[in-house]
């Protein structure tokens, strides 16, 4: 590095860091994303730098559902594999995010503390994911899974698709990526790989579903045109698939779930066969669609040569983000807050609350702010039909709450939803509503989230997001 | 009212991208609230449809891809019964990819010119792929009212002398984002219109419009029986608060 490309990178440093400070102090939130614009304004490329100074280089993980917690697992394999992770935990996935980020972990010369250890864990945004490809070289590049989702913001599932191929193709065969195998979407983003591709897939059949929901967007073949069929379903389109047209089918997956048990209230607990051996590993999240998130966190684990113990030491240590998936007692309820921001998510979200025993007492909070999909027509897309005759509590808040009352009205689920528009006074009235000792489903979009968040962590002596380690 | 109704949901698997099935869901229970009883078939690619046996036809939008299949499958299978239908007076309604699909042609930003079925006497051109999307919250003004609703699409759609606009624009794009038309009406009973959100749940006075033609042809002069539509005007009144204070704020 030259001595004025050094200086500029310090510069960018302390003034990024200053950003945060002030961001912090002034109120305006965890300073995740400011000191990145700083940064990019003053020292373009900062990221690239900084990451170059990654002993054991970066892993990317993208895709619909599941970042999050996917990153945060791979967060704890790779700590527990004896790593030493630089982790946008916060969420904040945008290139700006990343930088900020990388600029947390350096000190005021530009320096890492133990470079040689170090290894970038980075959450990625669907549409970011080429310009971070092709600024941070990865070594492991890891998918989710691919369903519609803010399609005012995203476009439609194909072009998102398009823009991962695009990313693909880019990479240097060195790169080994981790695919969902039973997600036909992901699946196939093979065939746009240079280099090794792990494939991971869930081989419980128990699992299974009876049908495939309105919340599937892979259903047909894009190379024959011809729908495909599948020998189970296990949620929107994610399953064993097939196409009768031209005989492409779900790929053989290295890493396994050979059994799924999900019981009410109690965690996951998956029994894996991967190249590094067999293990079970107990999870404390609910939900099928959590087993795939851990399966794709296993895998960068695998890539990364992690061994077996250190896995299941890793994934034990593990606590969901807060607000994604949350249990804390509040005025002597149980607040259980998930995150839904999309028809698959919400739709294994509902289906999660349904196994479990109990009254469910629900509040639903509907914004539809950039960060949420400014366009709410995807609730219409979410089976809530399933919660018929099992709700003793329905509200609905945000900013389109009469929109998610009327959707709850004509799903025809007996109680009557009451609307409040308010976040603080929704989740006060929720509260008051749930008999003491039982439990209130608090089910947000993002933003949503993050007011409840706060609330919640004032109310129950919760640390705010970015003091977490 | 001992009355039965049948609909055609056509391809609800290709064409359902933004909430459409909340089109059938409102219309079904609309009908069940009144006691009338309404039946409907899912008809897709390769399925013929038979334009004697239905009251009501309604079909969504979807991505390109899925809406290049439609357009093909629409004019090979089922375009003919369609002009059929529709000249028998049953009711359609078509939103956002159908409504394009079901006027004269759709030409995209890249590739072939899409032939259409040619119920409605309209037009659609994609300016190209740096032009503008028109997305947002609309409200128009319909009947002395107003409907409600989401727009997302980049194809701009022009009406001939024959057809005339569902709607005047007070706040979002419409049509094309020129002339103030928002949707079609061909005849009396042939809908087009870019609104979802779901486009019905949240305008009952519309959805009641429908129902009511599809009735008054089989039965003759109907009423319907009020409902308590309280959640839903104030969906309503909400999403005309939204769109209205966003355009507002462009304006300045």
């Amino acid at each position: 590095m030259s001595a004025v490309s050094g200086l500029r990178t310090a510069a960018a440093v302390t003034m990024a860091k200053a950003a945060a400070v002030l961001s912090r102090r002034l109120g305006f939130g965890g300073g995740t994303a400011l000191p990145g614009l700083v940064a990019d304004a003053v020292a373009p490329g900062l990221a690239a730098r900084l990451a170059a100074r990654l002993g054991h280089g970066c892993v990317l993980i993208t895709g619909t559902n599941g970042k999050t917690t996917t990153a945060r697992l791979v967060r704890n394999i790779a700590q527990a594999g004896g790593f030493r992770p630089v982790h946008n935990h916060s969420g904040s996935n945008l290139m700006r995010g990343i930088t900020a980020c990388l600029i947390e972990a350096t000190d005021a010369r530009g320096q890492l503390r133990q470079p040689e250890r170090r290894l970038g864990i980075f959450e990625v945004d669907e549409a970011t994911l080429p310009e971070a490809a092709a600024a941070l070289s990865p070594r492991v590049v890891a998918f989710t899974n691919l369903f519609r989702d803010q399609l005012d913001r995203y476009g439609e599932v194909d072009s998102v698709a398009a823009i991962w191929r695009r990313a693909l193709a880019a990479l240097p065969p060195a790169t080994t990526v981790v695919l969902n195998a039973d997600d036909p979407g992901v699946a196939s983003l093979a065939d746009a790989c240079q280099g090794s591709v792990l494939f991971y897939a869930v081989s419980d059949i128990a699992c299974a579903v009876d049908q495939i929901e309105h919340a599937a967007d892979a259903r047909w073949c894009p190379a024959c045109g011809r729908e495909y069929t599948y020998s189970a379903v296990f949620y929107g389109h994610v399953g064993h698939w097939s196409c009768p047209g031209c005989g492409r089918a779900r790929p053989a997956a290295a890493i396994e779930a050979t059994r799924v048990e999900q019981r009410p209230d109690a965690p996951l607990d998956l029994s894996l066969s991967t190249p590094s051996g067999q293990f079970e590993l107990s999870l404390p999240l609910m939900g099928l669609y959590n087993a795939y998130n851990a399966l794709a966190a296993v895998s960068v684990g695998v890539a990364l040569a992690v061994p077996a113990g250190a896995m299941q030491k890793g994934v034990a240590s593990f606590t969901a983000a807060f607000g994604r998936q949350e249990r804390m007692i509040v005025r002597g309820r149980e607040v259980h807050t998930i995150l839904a921001k999309n028809p698959a998510g919400l739709n294994q979200v509902l289906r999660a609350i349904s196994a479990e025993q109990g009254p469910k007492n629900l509040l639903f909070l509907l914004n539809d702010d950039i960060a949420d999909g400014r366009d709410v027509s995807w609730i219409w897309d979410v089976d809530f039909e399933m919660l018929a005759g099992q709700a003793t509590l329905l509200m609905a808040s945000g900013r389109r709450a009469a929109d998610m009352a009327l959707r709850l009205k004509y799903a025809d689920i007996d109680a009557h939803p009451a609307i409040e528009a308010d976040t603080q006074a929704a989740l006060e009235m929720a509260l008051a509503l749930t008999p003491e000792g039982e439990r209130l489903y608090v089910i947000p979009t993002y933003t949503a989230m993050l007011k409840v968040r706060k609330l919640l962590a004032r109310w129950g002596q919760r640390p705010p997001f970015w003091e977490e380690a | 009212m001992e009355a039965a109704l049948r609909l055609a949901h056509l391809y609800p698997k290709l064409m359902n991208l933004y909430g459409d099935r909340g089109n059938i869901i409102c219309l079904r229970r609309r009908c069940q609230e009144r006691g009338i009883s309404l039946v409907v078939d899912e008809l897709e690619l390769g399925d013929s449809l038979d334009p004697a046996a239905y009251d009501l036809i309604f079909i969504g939008g979807a991505q390109d891809r899925e809406q290049r299949r439609v357009a093909a499958d629409l004019l090979e299978t089922k375009a003919e019964a369609l002009h059929q239908a529709v000249a028998e007076g049953v009711v359609l309604l078509a939103v956002c990819g159908g409504y394009q699909l079901l006027g004269r042609y759709y030409r995209p930003a890249a590739g072939e010119e899409l032939a259409g079925v040619g119920i409605f006497d309209a037009w659609t051109v994609h300016p190209g792929p740096t032009a503008r999307r028109f997305i947002g919250n609309v409200v128009v003004r319909w009947q002395g009212g107003t409907l409600v609703g989401f727009e997302n699409h980049g194809g701009r759609t022009y009406l001939g002398p024959n057809a005339r606009p569902l709607a005047r624009v007070i706040a979002g794009f419409g049509n094309n984002g020129r002339d103030g038309g928002e949707g079609v009406v061909q005849g009396e009973n042939a809908f087009g219109t870019y609104l979802h959100g779901s486009l019905l749940p949240k305008n009952p006075r519309f959805a009641d419009h429908l129902i009511v033609q599809a009735l008054r042809r089989r039965y003759g002069e109907v009423e319907l029986a009020p409902l308590d539509d309280a959640l839903e005007e104030r969906a309503h009144a909400e999403a005309v608060r939204l769109a209205t204070r966003k355009a507002i704020f462009l304006k300045r």
